[in-house]
């Protein structure tokens, strides 16, 4: 569990080192992941070192989101100068995003089906 | 009080406290609208604004549990890994689909803020609504947004689609965990994808993978559109 974490934290690091040197526009933790995944490909990180941690924060992530949604109550002010706009946008586009994703994705997964003909 | 409240235990036990009922009222009545997370969140604002307790007091234990966020993400890669000949093998449908909703999620969310007579501040700044919180206040910096506004339109997409984002796919025949997973993740980050996790650990993982992907997509696509838009 211990070398789990020291895993995770070190590969989030590695991440912010690497946004911070380079300036790139994306956080250091999906840096950090990408990272992860090929150290695991190429066998630097064993998969067993990290399943005990990692099963651990991905079961709880839902609990973590929780002190940054109770943020908003900070912006109470500047959300209800321009309410309607701002709630229908948010709610609305949502809806839009799930539907053309998910709709585009599995009509394309589909069509690789066919033709690699397997019946997964 | 205010010194007891002004220690981090406070932040933490208060939300551990809150989010352990709220799981159990989510089990025993089974109501997607009573997810734990917006539940837990709501009441910690009610009991904050009730007792006249400031954010910045709770923040010191919360900002503990934030903290995990980020070896949380990191975590992602171990399920990337452990389904990577089957993601592989589907890149095309994720590529496109995480692309499809980046522009999906611009488009609909200027457009709809502009039509209902937002101004432009409010227009950018809901630009970013789709990506996960660091990335989506770096976007709104640089495109001129206010990352004020940003940062809870990003929490509340993240909550909206993770309290309805499941059901909605079911309702408009999305089904298959891929597709679904890659939706919501593409739509609601990570809130969305802690909620997918936990229905299937393949729709978790494609979600996390969506949540990387869809704010690198955004990053450079929506700059792209606004010199489109002549914004």
């Amino acid at each position: 569990m211990i070398r789990g974490f020291a895993v995770l934290l070190s590969f989030q690091l590695l991440g912010e080192l690497a946004v911070r040197g380079f300036d790139w526009p994306i956080p250091g933790n999906v840096l950090g992941m990408a990272l992860l995944l090929v150290a695991l490909m190429v066998g630097v990180v064993k998969l067993e070192w990290v399943t005990e941690a990692a099963e651990l924060v991905l079961t709880h992530m839902a609990l973590l989101f929780v002190p940054v949604g109770v943020g908003v109550m900070l912006y109470f002010d500047l959300l209800a100068r321009e309410w309607l706009p701002i709630v229908a946008a948010t709610v609305l586009s949502t809806f839009v995003v799930i539907a053309a994703t998910g709709h585009v994705t599995q009509w394309l997964a589909k069509e690789t089906h066919k033709e690699e003909g397997d019946d997964e | 009080m205010s010194e007891l409240t002004s220690l981090p235990l406070f932040g933490i036990a208060l939300t551990l406290a809150i989010f352990a009922l709220a799981q159990t009222l989510y089990r025993r009545t089974g109501s997607v609208w009573l997810n734990p997370v917006l539940v837990t969140i709501l009441a910690i604002i009610a009991f904050l604004l009730a007792a006249g307790i400031p954010y910045r007091n709770y923040a010191r234990g919360g900002d503990l549990l934030t903290f995990l966020l980020g070896p949380a993400v990191v975590a992602l890669a171990v399920p990337l890994y452990q389904r990577r000949r089957d993601l592989w093998r589907r890149k095309a449908a994720i590529f496109c689909g995480i692309l499809t909703g980046s522009l999906a999620s611009i488009v609909s969310a200027c457009g709809i803020a502009w039509l209902l007579g937002g101004s432009r501040d409010v227009i950018i700044s809901v630009a970013p609504k789709s990506v996960t919180a660091p990335i989506a206040i770096g976007i709104a910096e640089r495109i001129g947004g206010i990352p004020a506004l940003t940062a809870p339109v990003v929490v509340m997409t993240g909550c909206l689609g993770a309290v309805c984002g499941a059901e909605f796919c079911k309702l408009i025949g999305i089904r298959t965990h891929l597709a679904s997973g890659l939706a919501v993740g593409t739509a609601a980050h990570g809130i969305g994808t802690a909620r997918m996790l936990e229905i299937d650990r393949l729709a978790g993982t494609v979600a996390g993978l969506a949540i990387g992907l869809n704010g690198l997509a955004t990053t450079f696509l929506l700059p792209l559109l606004m010199m489109l838009a002549g914004m």
